[in-house]
């Protein structure tokens, strides 16, 4: 179990990493880096089934098959994209690997 | 089907290495050499949180959830292999807006449970646990309430928000919706769905069941203030949008982790969150605009009457001219804007670059951070025509190297390297920083036809006596280029 400030220091803590882990990205990798985040979210799949997992009446089973079909949208969605921009990044044989600014 | 009765540990030190995965994956996101692996391992540990959630006790429906997983997974996988390049910004608004509907969905399922025990616990102060559990439903504090409703609220302007822009993307929606006092009027919307949020969260944290209506209300407006308030910006922004929305889903889904007191959504939501805000305070310094200026601004809409007039005329080129120029030249800027990725450029002037290469020429590709339609766009789409990326240049590290560069040639961009952004205090852009063509000895513009920018703001490039105008479709001229450049070896 995880309550008050425990939860606020990973609150703050996953904060910072995330800060920190951008910070240092070449803007050339913005664009999968984002959509690579797209997909890291897309863990509220587990949140969705554990939702849908635990609904009782109709109205709460509705929700929570759309939660968990958005959800596994996102993150099917989320790889695919990644995977397929970050396929096409490729530098010069001409250049020394590995030599990057 | 019963469990064994380590399974909840197993299953939660399965999502502990996830959330480690995702860290590891995003950090070697960092580098382009490392960052496919990244991506793999950060895949590795979804799988495996996926797998085990369904062994956790006491869950049910596990056909519908099925059947709703592999049909999620299936369309979303189909339609991300097929889409093309240049539809990457939609997409990744698409897949981005669905995450966010699934977090307020899943805020919406554990409080529409949470007022269902309610109304059959009619007095739950002291709370009695035994109560609850009777009920099937863990008692919510104050702090779990009042984040289920603001994950809703997040979740679902991150939902509608990323569909709108989604549509506008796409081209269905190709123009931007203002009207008269809609800043007031989305401001109503706002209120009307904060005033709904929190007359329900009082009462449930005083331990009285809510109105329906109450949540219903909430979730509606919450919904109808996304579009409203995506409703009025325009495309050139988009780049901050999408990375804003992105890091709104990763909040929301970091407070439902929190009421379903699940760690890896938690820190998996709260890194994407952090990592967004960072990425969207990026995309609006380079604009030179706060985030406030791009979400409320009406950008272009009337004022900038005090602009400089323009004085000095388009001078044009044809392509076998403007292709000599550049094959005798020593160093070469090509410059993309969202132009190119309209009019699928992109391939074509990479083959027109590497024949500059073969002659010797050195060629690099100058991009603001901030072209096209989304961070990073312009690097997107020079990666699937083939550029190496160590050809690629960011703003900061070209712009002292204009100077010496023989021809610049811009294609598909116009506010970007327009030099009204330093000179011009009237302009709207006046600050944005710029990629600084105009100090270099040539500039060639390849552009549709005479008109402006997005911001509706004319380019005083364009007029500049070193400038020569090469009228066209991006891919056509870039043909045309190509040709004339093949003619000269002929």
């Amino acid at each position: 179990m995880i309550d008050g400030f425990l939860a606020l220091y990973i609150f703050m803590l996953a904060a910072f990493t995330g800060y920190e882990i951008i910070a240092r990205v070449p803007v050339i990798l913005h664009t999968p880096l984002m959509s690579g985040s797209n997909f890291v979210h897309g863990i509220v799949l587990v949140g969705a089934m554990v939702a849908l997992g635990h609904a009782s009446s109709n109205a709460e089973i509705a929700i929570g098959v759309v939660a968990v079909l958005l959800a596994a949208g996102n993150v099917a969605g989320g790889y695919v994209v990644t995977e397929r921009m970050l396929e096409m990044f490729k530098t010069s044989k001409s250049a020394a690997p590995g030599e990057k600014k | 089907m019963t469990l064994p009765a380590w399974m909840p540990t197993v299953v939660d030190a399965v999502y502990f290495i996830a959330a480690v995965l995702f860290i590891w994956g995003l950090k070697r996101m960092s580098s382009p050499r490392t960052a496919r692996r990244g991506i793999v391992w950060a895949g590795v540990g979804m799988a495996a949180a996926i797998l085990v959630t369904f062994f956790l006790p006491g869950l049910h429906n596990l056909v519908p959830m099925a059947i709703a997983i592999v049909v999620g997974v299936a369309l979303s996988w189909i339609v991300g292999r097929r889409v093309a390049m240049t539809a990457m910004p939609q997409m990744v608004a698409l897949f981005n807006g669905m995450g966010g509907g699934a977090a307020a969905a899943i805020g919406a399922v554990e409080l529409i449970r949470f007022n269902a025990a309610l109304q059959l616990i009619p007095d739950t102060a002291p709370i009695q646990p035994e109560a609850w559990a009777a009920q099937n439903v863990g008692h919510l504090g104050s702090v779990e309430l009042a984040l289920a409703f603001l994950g809703v609220l997040i979740g679902a302007v991150s939902f509608t928000g990323s569909l709108i822009a989604f549509a506008k993307l796409q081209g269905w929606m190709d123009r931007r919706f203002v009207f008269p006092l809609q800043r007031w009027v989305n401001l109503a919307i706002f209120a009307g769905a904060i005033a709904c949020g929190a007359l329900a969260l009082i009462a449930g944290v005083e331990g009285h069941a809510f109105a329906w209506g109450l949540l219903a209300g909430f979730i509606v407006l919450s919904l109808v203030f996304g579009i409203a308030m995506t409703l009025p910006i325009g495309g050139a922004d988009m780049p901050v949008v999408i990375s804003m929305y992105n890091a709104f889903t990763g909040l929301a889904v970091a407070f439902e982790g929190f009421v379903l007191q699940n760690e890896a959504m938690i820190i998996a939501g709260m890194v994407v969150g952090a990592a967004g805000t960072l990425l969207t305070q990026l995309m609006a310094r380079a604009m030179n605009r706060s985030l406030g200026n791009v979400l409320f601004g009406n950008f272009g809409a009337g004022g900038a009457a005090a602009a400089q007039e323009i004085a000095g005329s388009q001078k044009p080129i044809d392509a076998s001219d403007a292709a000599v120029m550049m094959a005798y030249a020593e160093r070469v800027a090509i410059v993309p804007g969202y132009g190119m990725a309209v009019a699928q450029a992109q391939h074509k002037v990479w083959e027109f670059a590497k024949l500059l290469i073969d002659r010797g020429v050195k060629v690099r590709f100058a991009i603001h951070p901030v072209a096209g339609r989304m961070p990073g766009h312009m690097n997107v789409l020079l990666a699937e025509a083939g550029v190496p990326y160590d050809l690629i240049a960011d703003m900061d590290d070209i712009n002292p190297e204009f100077p010496n560069t023989d021809v610049a040639l811009v294609i598909g961009a116009n506010d970007v390297v327009n030099p009204v952004a330093k000179t011009d205090p009237g302009s709207p852009i006046y600050g944005m920083p710029i990629l600084d063509v105009a100090s270099c000895r040539n500039v060639i513009v390849i552009k549709r036809g005479r008109g402006k920018g997005f911001a509706g703001i004319e380019n005083a490039l364009f007029y500049a006596d070193n400038t020569r105008m090469l009228y066209g479709d991006g891919q056509a001229a870039a043909g045309e280029l190509i040709a004339a450049l093949k003619a000269l070896d002929a």
